[in-house]
């Protein structure tokens, strides 16, 4: 039988994790998620999941965040990737099996998915 | 929406977007009674009880960016057609308090679904919020609440892998815990 997650469990993570914290706090990319009641109902919370399992696998630091509706409905699930010094690309219609690509395409090739694009806000 | 999670799910992001900075759910599950009630409360910036009586109306919304809302009529539809209701409460800067009733054993009433990725997507979601998650079932009780997980973290964010990982085995771990086995 497994053994029952703890809060001993969690102040031994604090130990471990704040070696590396200052890298971690630093890091450039946000990749956000359209949370309102459409993104919900397309399916978004099930693509957050699919996005937070694939970084974890591929041990990229990134910050995942969610935001309400921006009005653009039958286009969601919406996911955004931000980087520091790129535009910010939104990607329309994700699931979850089309994260593994779009990780692997944008984040680590450096290579936008065109075909799967809705917008671009120019780096800031 | 196919499950209550999902409409939870809805009703914390309705907190978060109203700017709340503290967010109370509390889910009871009680058998004797046949009754699922779930009850969300913030501190955001709430409504004017002329708005708050007419949420329910899928034409009434706050936003700009469209000129409906559908996640409280739904709720509510999906907690009528299973013999409860919906009921909204608020207070201008005070915030709102949202409960939803249903009958447990009804034919209709959704199943509560992935509770722990709808904590996730809330506690993960949005820096700056704290929540506090209560699930009693038969008298057994579950709770997290983030900001004493904050204060045994010291600096170290919610967000790292590490806690990420110990915060999805420790919600399904409790919410599991919960569960009677079949009789």
């Amino acid at each position: 039988m497994p053994k029952i997650k703890s809060l001993d469990d969690l102040r031994r993570i604090r130990e471990e994790a704040q070696q590396g914290l200052k890298v971690r706090l630093e890091t450039g990319t946000r990749i956000i998620v359209g949370m309102g009641t459409c993104g919900i109902a397309a399916g978004a919370r099930d693509v957050m999941r699919a996005i937070l399992e694939e970084l974890d696998k591929r041990k990229i630091d990134a910050h995942v965040e969610t935001v309400g509706c921006i009005g653009m409905c039958s286009c969601e699930p919406l996911v955004d990737i931000e980087q520091a010094g790129h535009a910010r690309v939104t990607y329309r219609n994700i699931k979850p099996d089309m994260v593994p690509r779009l990780i692997e395409e944008h984040l680590i090739n450096g290579r936008v998915v065109e075909e799967w694009v809705v917008g671009r806000l120019p780096a800031s | 929406m196919r499950e209550l999670a999902l409409h939870i799910l809805d009703v914390l992001e309705n907190a978060v977007e109203a700017g709340a900075t503290r967010i109370t759910l509390t889910i009871e599950e009680d058998s004797a009674r046949d009754r699922f009630t779930f009850i969300v409360w913030d501190n955001g910036r709430g409504m004017p009880p002329e708005l708050a009586d007419r949420v329910l109306d899928p034409f009434v919304t706050t936003r700009q960016t469209r000129h409906v809302g559908l996640g409280l009529p739904l709720l509510a539809a999906a907690a009528e057609r299973a013999g409860g209701g919906v009921q909204v409460r608020s207070e201008p800067g005070k915030g709102t308090e949202v409960s939803a009733s249903f009958q447990l054993r009804h034919w209709d009433r959704a199943p509560l679904g992935d509770l722990p990725g709808t904590l996730l997507a809330v506690i993960l979601g949005k820096e700056g919020v704290d929540l506090t998650y209560v699930h009693r079932v038969d008298g057994r009780e579950f709770r997290l609440d983030t900001a004493e997980l904050r204060q045994v973290l010291g600096g170290v964010p919610l967000t790292h892998p590490s806690v990420r990982r110990w915060l999805q085995e420790y919600l399904q771990e409790g919410i599991a815990g919960l569960q009677r086995p079949f009789e």
